[in-house]
């Protein structure tokens, strides 16, 4: 065995320690632990066969900074005046980047070729306490604050016990193919299910007994070698195919739906067939019929995919990333964000160049001051994981994320919704050969590139970590390796360019058994030898080989004769490629062990052999009443508060933290404006250096009123991210028009389980009635507006259980909408921009303050829910369309979470003016004028010269507030009579303080 | 000393680095071809086995991005790389470098490349000896930022990339841009050669020390370096990613009330400092 070396950095006590600094201080905040001063170091745990001579040259010369650090070798620290130490050390088989890194470095320095795919230099954490905090409470520190137990190791005590852990894998178990019997009782069947965490149910489990007792099966199987009884591998393979996430059965199931309210009572046959493929095959029957074809690919690759202009396409994917995000909020959503990425890069051909990213987060209350339910991680750990996760994600990619939104409401305190998106552009041809279409012939070779396969996600979250001593892999969590994942990224991009890569797609969820076993369906058949495909470290089983989830992997589809084309580049990059097999033709999956069969299965039952779900659902309107308003609310001190809360405040906190313009072409960032205070309504990203021609993106997402109704929910999301796209300058999609832009649209559902359960669940059929109603909604609104989906997710299970406890999040839906801008230089922000300007309430306010800030801040529901006005806001849109075409607007920004009041204080909190208006000319008493959050609402400002054209245009629509002011307060009176005087300042000060951390 | 193929097409010619990591190649291409030089993007790997030399080119560009995800410290093992690698030809590649800039050609490094170069040994460089004399790392704040800063030009510096430029806006993008100096001595030496080119400013232009405006807390308000001889300049604000006058978070104003008269960004002045100097270089010495 190599000599173990330990080499520790550490700052020189002339340098800011400024982890130091923030350890110290978390554990006051968050603990209140009492530290003293901290000191931090890094340590690197190298096992490898080098000298001490060229160990002490690597550690002097490569890992040091001269400037700042001092290095120890084979010693520590002396810790002079500190007490207390904390290691935190990866466990075994977790991703350590850092050392890969190093490993490179010392390669470099040695001249010598190490292998930088097997982990043989670690990486830890070690700090320093100059009090003698309890050990019990360093490891609280290292737990709740500094690391994970699932993914770390923890090591308190005093200074001078050297640190000897070393995270090396180790794992006795011979590889082997077992049979496992299924001509089982159903009690066994179901057992077996559970046992080998399947998740099948006993429907799916008989309909596997039968396939594997049908005579041609049993022959096939025999010819290959096979006898009678399933292989692990196949059982394994067919959990993964036939899973909730691969197969979307409820999505896909026969749904009995029951409406009280109206007596209606129907067979749903499958939700996503019935209203959400339905309603995007209409509009693409509409904009084919005006030779308009711009639909190019929906719902069966990766992403969907459409057509920008004449030379290349626009994909993109949005996903949840729930689980993972609960369990490792750090690692879930960095192999959210990571992965998502993915997805874009597989469709097709592949190799689309990444343009940009985007997230919405919904926490529970960071503030959130009661008991947790063990497991259960604290929301505000959440939130900064998770912001940690995408930041580094989207930064360390070189993908700027340029448009997001957070949520808070404490149903989402036992599962966050991490929701990531990422958008690409690819040439439309490579070559002559379209790159968005999938062929793949029997001979052509698979190819696996990138990350090497490990015990990473095996099962996912449902591993128990019972199961786990201190030397095993940890397989419920991943964590992503960005720095894998852009090597793979720029080679794909080149490889595909060279016409190297006949096809490709990721792996994801599923692993192997996922990618292969969709490609294989374009040629008919697989063949893969397991034993072949390079692993983390030794010990693997061939079906966890088959099913690991391990992270930066794509599946290549390469013409035999390019392989060695293919080799040679991905080694210039520095990418592992391996050939693991070949597809055929031959109708079956078949997998190899050194030789033995491993499984055979027929690729049709594989596909299409899972029964049908039957579910209930019954809707039935809840009952619920306007509250009795008795006094009436201090206008300014409501104002301030609704703008200092957290589902209003500004996310500065979080958005500076992303990277949201390498590449250097987004338009409108976040936050804009001479001091980046002005929110935005859309992000925009000028497509290349080339042309004027970008892509406005948004997400309308509104989980509160699905309280009171899922539909006006889903419809209210729905028209948000429209109103918020047509509010920077988007233009509708127009079928008559032969040069309409594309809109493309991700829908994401996340539900709490909507299975019907006496016990476990019974308002199980009211919930998925409201799922019904939710995609009721988005049939109706996108055959409204003509915007299709083109791409979507479902999350079927979003609650935390521990014993009879279950937290449940609210139905939610996500609408992530694209849409193509002509000319980015034409594009309108929120934020007033000149003293003078007349400004205009565009759009209907009602009575509807059911479930708005207003409301929740009084502690109230509510139960006039806002509606979407379709035909109204069809119309109203148009002509916004064309107050911009003109060039009639200064600003515009969409009303939403606070209604008009909050509105007009943001477009006076970004900029340096403010605003005098009257609110009191509508039909509506004073508190609905202000706080109503009515749908499809903007409020803009027109310079005087463009008024009079303005009004015409619009006419009833648009109402005359006020002017913008050469101060910067805002000013609002009702009928002529003064409601409220506040400065920007004291707007500011308490929007920007709402969320800091 | 230079390729056929430059003189042929007869425009300057920009070599951006790309590679492990790093992501703001395009833009810094961009800024070049906008600057009017020819531009190539090659990754590191085709410059150590010989495919490309560097000796074609006569702007080298190290840009932005997380090269090798900023593991050991931002840009560490790029420096490491560059500093101890030797390219196909058995030279070592600071050896090419040497004579790239002993040919009178130009290096600039921005970000990440700016991180590259300062932890190489190339800048500040006051003792010429190639010696580490500075680095950065963790911002003050202790966490990355995106945010946009005023960054003011030092009076009678050395380096020709900052000809003509009293202040600008640019964005900074990094977690670990603080630079601190070796020593007194150092920070001396560098205030005397007046090579801390470019400091952060509030909006008024005057240097500080205040947050945000200085996001990071660098000594000397620092935002970029040169060396003594002006040819090497390095700065943690992103001036590829300020090239059209649409980048800027207030542009939308100015443009809607007409104060918006250039469609060109403020950070493209630097490249068409260097690519113009050059040109003029090259029109009036025959090769």
């Amino acid at each position: 065995m190599p000599q173990t070396y330990f080499i520790q950095l550490i700052l020189k006590d002339t340098v800011r320690d400024v982890t130091g600094e923030r350890v110290k201080h978390s554990a006051k905040r968050y603990l209140n632990l009492n530290t003293g001063r901290v000191k931090s170091s890094r340590l690197f745990t190298v096992r490898l066969d080098v000298s001490p001579e060229e160990i002490r040259l690597f550690a002097e010369s490569v890992l040091r900074d001269p400037v700042m650090q001092d290095v120890y070798i084979g010693t520590f620290y002396p810790a002079e005046g500190f007490a207390r130490k904390l290691l935190i050390a990866k466990r075994p088989g977790v991703t350590d980047d850092e050392g890969i890194s190093a490993q490179k470095a010392l390669g470099d320095i040695l001249n010598r070729a190490f292998s930088t795919h097997v982990q043989q230099i670690y990486t830890a954490d070690l700090f320093y306490f100059e009090k003698p905090v309890a050990h019990k409470d360093l490891i609280t520190l290292g737990e709740e604050l500094l690391g994970n137990p699932l993914i770390n190791h923890f090591e308190a005590g005093p200074v001078d016990e050297p640190v000897t852990y070393v995270p090396d894998v180790r794992m006795g178990s011979r590889a082997e193919i077992r049979t496992i019997p299924v001509n089982r009782e159903d009690n066994e069947l179901l057992q077996l299910s559970s046992e080998m965490l399947l998740s099948l149910n006993l429907d799916e489990m008989k309909t596997i007994r039968d396939y594997f007792n049908r005579e041609d099966v049993r022959s096939a199987r025999k010819k290959a070698g096979l006898n009678e009884h399933p292989t692990d591998c196949e059982l394994e393979i067919l959990g993964q195919t036939w899973s909730e996430h691969c197969k979307h059965k409820e999505f896909n199931a026969l749904i009995h739906f029951r409406d009280e309210e109206t007596g209606q009572d129907e067979i749903i046959d499958s939700l996503f067939k019935t209203y959400i493929r339905k309603s995007t095959d209409i509009i693409r029957k509409r904009f084919e019929k005006a030779g308009n074809p711009w639909l190019l690919k929906v719902f069966t690759d990766n992403a969907g995919v459409v057509r920008i202009n004449e030379d290349s396409c626009f994909i993109w994917k949005v996903e949840t990333h729930n689980s993972p995000s609960a369990l490792d909020p750090y690692g879930g959503a960095l192999t959210g964000i990571v992965g998502v990425n993915r997805d874009p890069l597989g469709t097709g051909i592949g190799g689309a160049r990444l343009l940009f990213n985007t997230n919405v987060l919904c926490f529970g209350n960071p503030d959130h001051p009661g008991e947790l339910l063990p497991g259960q991680l604290h929301p505000r750990r959440i939130m900064t994981g998770v912001v940690k996760g995408i930041e580094d994600g989207g930064n360390k990619s070189g993908i700027p994320t340029i448009n997001g939104s957070v949520i808070f409401d404490n149903r989402f305190s036992g599962k966050p919704l991490v929701f990531c998106g990422t958008a690409a552009v690819m040439p439309l041809t490579y070559g002559d050969r379209p790159t968005w279409i999938k062929s793949i012939d029997p001979g052509d070779r698979i190819v696996m590139a990138g990350g090497r396969v490990g015990k990473d996600g095996i099962h996912g979250a449902t591993f128990s970590s019972l199961e786990i001593d201190e030397h095993s892999p940890r397989s419920a969590v991943q964590i992503g390796s960005p720095i894998t994942q852009k090597n793979m990224s720029d080679f794909m991009v080149d490889a595909a360019r060279q016409g190297l890569i006949k096809c490709s797609t990721d792996n994801g969820a599923g692993g192997l058994s996922s990618s292969i076993g969709e490609l294989a369906q374009i040629s008919g058949g697989a063949e893969v030898y397991l034993d072949q495909v390079p692993l983390k470290y030794p010990g693997l089983q061939p079906w966890e080989i088959f099913v690991s989830e391990s992270q930066e992997r794509m599946t290549l589809v390469i013409e035999p004769d390019q392989v060695e084309k293919v080799f040679d580049l991905a080694k210039l990059y520095d990418v592992e490629v391996t050939d693991i097999g070949c597809f055929t033709g031959s109708g079956h999956l078949k997998l190899f062990y050194e030789k033995q069969p491993a499984a055979l299965l027929d690729l049709d039952f594989l596909h299409n052999g899972v029964p049908r779900k039957h579910l209930e659902a019954v809707w039935k309107r809840p009952d619920l009443q306007e509250p009795e308003r008795t006094e009436e609310p201090d206008i300014k001190e409501t104002l301030l508060a609704l703008l200092g809360s957290l589902n209003i405040c500004s996310r500065e906190s979080i958005i500076r933290r992303y990277d949201h313009e390498v590449k250097g072409r987004t338009v409108v960032k976040p936050l804009m404006g001479e001091e980046g205070h002005a929110p935005q309504d859309a992000g925009v990203i000028r497509l290349d250096f080339d042309s004027w021609e970008g892509i406005a993106v948004s997400n309308g997402i509104m989980p509160k009123f699905g309280d009171i109704d899922a539909y006006e929910a889903s419809a209210g999301a729905f028209d948000e991210a429209v109103r918020q796209i047509i509010s920077v300058g988007g233009r509708l999609p127009d079928p008559e028009d032969f040069n309409s832009p594309f809109w493309s649209v991700n829908d994401n559902f996340c539900v709490p389980d909507s299975v019907y359960d006496p016990e476990t669940n019974p308002d199980g059929k009211y919930k998925l009635a409201q799922l019904v109603r939710m995609n009721q909604a988005l049939f109706d609104m996108a055959t409204t507006f003509n915007i299709p989906m083109t791409s979507g997710k479902d999350s079927m299970k979003n609650d935390f259980r521990k014993g009879k406890v279950k937290i449940s999040v609210p139905p939610t839906v996500l609408y992530s909408m694209a849409a193509k801008i002509d000319d980015i230089r034409t594009v309108t922000t929120s934020d007033f921009k000149r003293p003078g300007d007349a400004i205009y309430l565009v759009g209907k306010t009602r009575d509807e303050l059911g479930g708005s800030e207003f409301y929740r801040l009084l502690g109230y529901l509510g139960a006039h829910v806002p509606k979407v006005h379709k035909a109204y806001a069809l119309n109203l849109y148009r002509l916004m369309g064309i107050a911009h075409r003109e060039g009639f607007l200064a600003s515009s920004h969409d009303l939403s979470d606070g209604g008009l009041a909050v509105a007009l204080a943001e477009c006076v909190i970004g900029g340096p003016w403010g605003a005098a208006v009257d609110v009191g000319y509508g039909d509506l008493p004073l508190i609905p004028e202000l706080f109503s959050e009515s749908h499809s609402r903007f409020v803009v400002s027109v310079p005087a010269i463009n008024q009079t054209t303005f009004e015409n245009l619009l006419g009833s629509d648009a109402r005359f507030l006020g002017a913008v002011l050469d101060e910067p307060v805002l000013k609002i009176s009702f009928k002529g009579e003064k409601i409220l005087d506040v400065s920007k300042e004291e707007m500011l000060e308490r929007w920007r303080n709402g969320l800091v951390f | 000393m230079y390729s056929e193929k430059r003189i042929k097409d007869g425009k300057i010619r920009a070599l951006v680095i790309t590679g492990s990591g790093i992501n703001c190649e395009e833009e810094m291409a961009a800024a070049c071809r906008f600057a009017g030089a020819h531009a190539d993007i090659v990754h590191l790997s085709r410059i150590f086995n010989g495919e490309v030399s560097i000796h074609d080119y006569d702007l080298l560009n190290l840009p932005g991005g997380f090269s090798f995800g900023d593991d050991l410290g931002s840009a560490k093992v790029l420096a490491n790389q560059l500093k101890v690698r030797t390219i196909a030809s058995g030279i070592p590649f600071m050896e090419e470098l040497q004579r790239f800039l002993a040919d009178g050609k130009y290096i600039i490094g921005v970000c990440n490349g700016f991180q590259a170069l300062v932890k190489m040994g190339l800048l500040p460089n006051t003792s010429g000896k190639g010696e580490q004399e500075a680095t950065l790392t963790f911002n003050d704040s202790g966490k990355f930022e995106d945010r946009w800063v005023t960054c003011k030009a030092l009076q009678d510096h050395p380096t020709p990339f900052l000809k003509g430029i009293d202040t600008l806006d640019l964005p900074v993008r990094h977690g670990e841009g603080r630079l601190i100096f070796r020593d007194d001595a150092v920070r001396q030496a560098v205030v005397d050669r007046k090579l801390n080119v470019l400091a952060y400013a509030d909006r008024e232009g005057r240097i500080t020390h205040t947050y945000p405006y200085n996001p990071n807390g660098s000594e000397l308000n620092c935002a970029g370096l040169c060396d003594p001889s002006g040819q090497i300049f390095g700065l943690m604000p992103h001036p590829e990613a300020y090239l059209t006058a649409y980048n800027h978070p207030d542009w939308n104003r100015r443009k809607k009330t007409g104060e918006l008269r250039d469609e060109k960004g403020e950070g493209l002045k630097i490249f068409e400092n260097i690519v113009g100097l050059v040109a003029r270089c090259l029109n009036t010495t025959k090769w």
